[in-house]
Parts: C-alpha cells; structure tokens; sequence
C-alpha cells in the first residue's frame, strides 16, 4: 500500500521498482550458435592450404595489384560522377513539359537499361573498328570536323563511358523517384513566392529529393564498383579484377588471388558505406529522424515552452467549441 | 510589364470567374471587389469553392472564365488583339511567377521547406526572385521574423518548431516579399487549439498595419472582430457579402444561416 502514502507525502522520493528482468535464454543460444559458425568458418578458410595465405600476404600490396585497385576506383568514380549528372537531367526531361525531352529521356532509359552492360562495353570498345573516324558536319552536307576514333575513344575513355551511360539510365530512374516523393505544397509555396520553375528545382524540390535518392545511389555506387570489372570486354585492362586474375593465372595460384581482389573490393565498400553514411546525414538536415537526440529533446522542450509562453488558451473562448473542420474548402 | 493601372482600381477584382476540375464546376461564376488595405474573409462549408477562388488569385489555378485582376492588372493573360478583335494571349510561366511576387500567400498546412531554416525560409525568395544580396535579404528576414515575434528561433529548421512559430514563419516568409496582397488559406486549421491564437494574432497586427488581406477560414471571432467585410461561398458561387453586421450577425439568406448554425 505504497501509493496512498505517496500521495499524502508528495514531497517523498517514490520508490523505484526493482523487478526481476525478464529472461532472454534464445538470445545466448543463438549468440553461442553464430560463435561456434563463425569458428568453423574461419577454421575452414584457415586450415585450406588451397587459400596459400601467405600468397594472398605477398601479392595485397603489390605493385599491379595497388594499380588496380587505383584504376577501379578511378572508373568508379569517374562514371558515377558522369552517370549522376546525366541522371539528374535525364529525371529533369522525363518531368519536362517538353514531350520531346519527355520521349527523348524514355527512350534513352528504355535502350540503356534494356541491353546488357557487357554488349554495350564491347561495343564501345568497337567503336573505332565500325567508325574509324568521327566527323560533325550537316548531315549529306559539308564536313567540319574530322576525329581519328581510336585517339578520341581510347580504351579508358571507351570504358568510363560505357559504364556512366548505363548507369545513368538506372540513377534516372532512382533520381525521379526522389523528385516524386517531394510534397506537391513545396512546389506550390515556392510559386506563390514567384520563383521561377527551374529555381524551384533546384533550390527546393531538388535537395529534398537528394535524401531519398542518396540511399539508392550509395547502393548503386557499390555495384559499380563492381561492375568496373566487365570493363575487359572494351577491352581495358588494368583495373583490379583482370590484374589479380593474370597474376593468378601467370603463376597458377587462381584462389588466393580471387582473395586479394575480394579483400580489396570489401575494404573499398567499407570505406564508400562511411562516405554514404555522412553524405546522408548532410541532406537529412532538417528531417527530424536525423536531428541528433539532443536537439530533438530540446526542439521538444522548446515547443511545449513556446505553447505555454504563447498564453493563447484564454483567447479561444468563443472559438475553442467550434468543430474545427481539418480539410475546408475544395 | 503591368497592364494600365490607376491608384483607384481596387486591389483584386473578381469578374464572372469560373473553374472547372474536369467535369466538376467548383466556381459558378464568382465576382468580387477587395478594396485596398481591406480585411476580406471568406465563409463557407466545406467543398464551397472558397480555397479554389483564393488559389485563383495568384494563379496556382487557372480559371476557366472570367477574369482577375490586382491592382487593374489582368492576371495569367495579356490584352491583344488578332485581326482586329480583342484577344487574351495566356502568359509564359516566367511571368506569370513575377506576377505571383507581389501576392503573399499562407498555406494550411505551412508548406516551409524542411530543408532550410527558418532565416533560410524567409531569405530564399528576396535573393532568389529580387535578387537581393544576402546580407539585405538577411537582414530584412531577421526583422520579419521578429514581426511574428520568432526573433529567437531564427536557426530552428521547420521540424524543430510547433505547428503555430511554424505558421508564423510562413507569414515571415511572405511578408519578406513587400507584397501588395496576402492571401491566408485556412491558416489556422492545421495547429492545434492551443496553437491558434499566436497566428491569429499575428494576423490581427498585420490587418492593423493596413495589409490588404483575403483569409479563407472557419475563425469566425477572428473574422468578426477583423473583416472589413465577409463573403459567404456555398457551391462555388458568393451567396452573401457584405460587412460583419450583415453578414454573421443578420444574414438574411437561408444557406449562411444553416452555416453559421453549425459554426458558431
């Protein structure tokens, strides 16, 4: 009988419970479980002279192999950057309300999504055997300008193209879905503030599209990483997955360096999830599920202080039994 | 870029306006005259049409007859004519936002963007639309927001502020524009009761101030003690305007007794 006491002592300590917690045996079954897999895991990947650790240990660092790893990420980078911004305007022309920008960004979406990456590749790569020469000039009329296609589309150049004109069909898609969950009242606020629809776009609709077409673009950034490896059908072939693989051919040891790559592409991804990680907390600003916990309890004392220092309750006399409808008019 | 405009010409002016949604008539022909540094609030049930009028004003909707002016200047369109006869040519959108710029609006349901603070919320459109710099757009949005009396809450993002500073924000960012006219759509029907009175205030100060104001609500003490004059809207047509002391307190037909029936 502790609560009437409480309630006629109110200036009294409450007493805190002190129960019993409940129990969760399944917790240390399962972590005993993961434990003793884990250990087998290790034990297999250990014990098998087939991995040759000390074969992975030699060729981690090696010269061919830190080049590869330079020439992947190179690639990546490259093609993402190309694909993001050709992204954003192909997003930008299927909104148009231009229907050829409109027709034009479908049908680009529709081939470069639609072919495999591999034939694209390897049609880049032939570029300069079906056109060993690019000119501009008026169609059946006067040339202007004459290219050797081998010196203009290079293996290198013919690869990051590849990759970033693929890429950018998907992110298009990735970006228009971030330009669709912007609430239409942004829209219609920056209107009615007389801005100007391609101010609107990027000063507004845009970097509250960003948070949720970051996600999706980190995700997309480490498939590319990937990716980068089809790149020997250009053929281009410096990037890590064709160095590990001719070291492990040369010397007839394929797995430990199936190893050494796929340590490289873990370290990589570990790396590009930290960089996604901050990116996405820049374009969260604002969101309150990303307001640090602090903030938000003081956003929370702030609202209650801001209600009480308001003293609007008094006022609502006549207007406080009033059913306040939450629609209204069309 | 205006159109003949004299210093008499009321401040709006609504002839024969109609609107459509489809197949849905929402505005039957609506005629109304906002004189300069008036209070008008508009009445009416749900579905009346009166949020669509209002959006007609400054042009998120386009009307399908009719036309609207601000201060004698036709809004949308432009006066022509081909092979003789009158003529409207429809405005690019370009000038249509520059003609938005001198029409504040307050939405229900704030609409301020998530992503900047408040000062960046009420600077946005003064850099953007006026080209102002950003230490005079800084400047002048420091003051409007103290106007709403928000002077300490200048780097609070929206998510950080209750529903009423977040409506007062939202005047802030329209006042931040000099605008000749605003236009408040259910501004209060989104806050919770407790929240009501701060942003009615607020808009009491600014109908003091001489702001010509058109406020669609349901507030009907605000509007007694502020409208210079009330319209009541049911079915997309005015059915009663006039000053409060005819309107709420002598209406004199049926439909805007029923209504104030169940309001008040």
């Amino acid at each position: 009988m502790t609560t009437p006491t409480a309630a006629k002592t109110p200036a009294a300590e409450p007493q805190r419970i002190h129960a019993v917690p409940v129990r969760y045996p399944g917790r240390w079954i399962s972590a005993a479980v993961v434990v003793v897999l884990a250990a087998m895991a290790v034990n297999a990947l250990v014990t098998n002279d087939t991995f040759a650790w000390p074969t992975v240990g030699k060729y981690l660092f090696s010269q061919p192999v830190v080049r590869g790893v330079g020439w992947t990420l190179f690639l990546t980078v490259t093609s993402m950057l190309i694909a993001i911004v050709l992204a954003v305007t192909l997003a930008i022309m299927r909104r148009s309300a231009n229907p050829v920008m409109r027709y034009v960004s479908w049908v680009y979406i529709w081939f470069f999504r639609g072919t495999p990456i591999y034939t694209q590749l390897i049609f880049w790569g032939l570029a300069s055997v079906l056109y060993p020469v690019i000119t501009l000039g008026v169609p059946f009329g006067p040339e202007l300008l004459s290219m050797d296609t081998n010196v203009v589309l290079n293996a290198t150049r013919a690869a990051i193209l590849g990759l970033a004109l693929n890429e950018a069909a998907y992110l298009a898609e990735i970006v228009r879905a971030g330009l669709q969950s912007v609430d239409r009242g942004q829209f219609e606020a920056a209107r009615a503030l007389g801005m100007k629809e391609g101010r609107i776009l990027w000063r507004v609709v845009l970097p509250q599209a960003m948070r949720v077409i970051v996600p999706p673009t980190g995700n997309e950034t480490i498939s590319m990483l990937k990716t980068t490896s089809l790149v020997l059908a250009v053929p281009f072939t410096l990037e890590l997955q064709y160095a590990t693989n001719a070291i492990g051919n040369r010397t007839f040891q394929p797995v430990p360096l199936l190893m050494v790559a796929a340590i490289w592409y873990l370290a990589i991804t570990s790396v590009l999830m930290v960089g996604q990680y901050y990116v996405e907390r820049y374009y969260g600003r604002g969101f309150e599920e990303h307001v640090p916990k602090k903030a938000a309890r003081n956003s929370r004392r702030g609202r209650q202080a801001a209600i009480n220092a308001a003293h609007t309750t008094p006022e609502l006399g006549p207007i406080d039994d009033m059913g306040r409808p939450a629609g209204g008019g069309v | 870029m205006s159109a003949p405009t004299t210093s008499t010409a009321p401040m709006v002016e609504m002839t024969g306006v109609h609107k459509w949604f489809g197949h849905a008539h929402v505005l039957r022909g609506v005629d109304l005259v906002v004189p300069r540094g008036t209070v008008t609030v508009m009445l009416g049930p749900s579905g009346s049409g009166k949020s669509t009028a209002l959006r007609c004003i400054n042009q998120l909707e386009e009307i399908g007859a009719g036309s609207i002016r601000v201060e004698g200047e036709l809004m949308g369109y432009r006066e022509g004519a081909r092979g003789g006869a009158p003529t409207l040519y429809r405005l690019h959108p370009r000038q249509i936002a520059v003609q938005r710029a001198r029409v504040g609006m307050v939405f229900q349901r704030f609409n301020l963007f998530p992503h900047m603070t408040a000062l960046g919320n009420v600077m946005e459109a003064p850099v953007q639309v006026l080209g102002k710099s950003k230490a005079e757009a800084r400047e002048r949005a420091l003051q409007m927001l103290a106007r709403v009396g928000l002077a300490d809450r200048v780097d609070h993002y929206p998510a950080q502020l209750s529903g009423g500073q977040q409506q007062r924000v939202a005047i802030a960012r329209a006042l931040a524009m000099d605008p000749d006219i605003m236009l408040f759509d259910e501004p209060t029907s989104a806050l919770d009761p407790e929240l009501v009175g701060e942003v009615l205030g607020v808009m009491r100060d600014l109908a003091a101030s001489g702001m010509t104001m058109v406020v669609v609500t349901h507030e009907i003490g605000f509007a007694r003690e502020v409208a210079d004059q009330v319209v009541f809207m049911a079915d997309g047509v005015i059915v009663e305007h006039g000053p409060v002391s005819q309107v709420i307190d002598a209406p004199t037909e049926q439909r805007t007794q029923d209504f104030l029936a169940h309001v008040l």
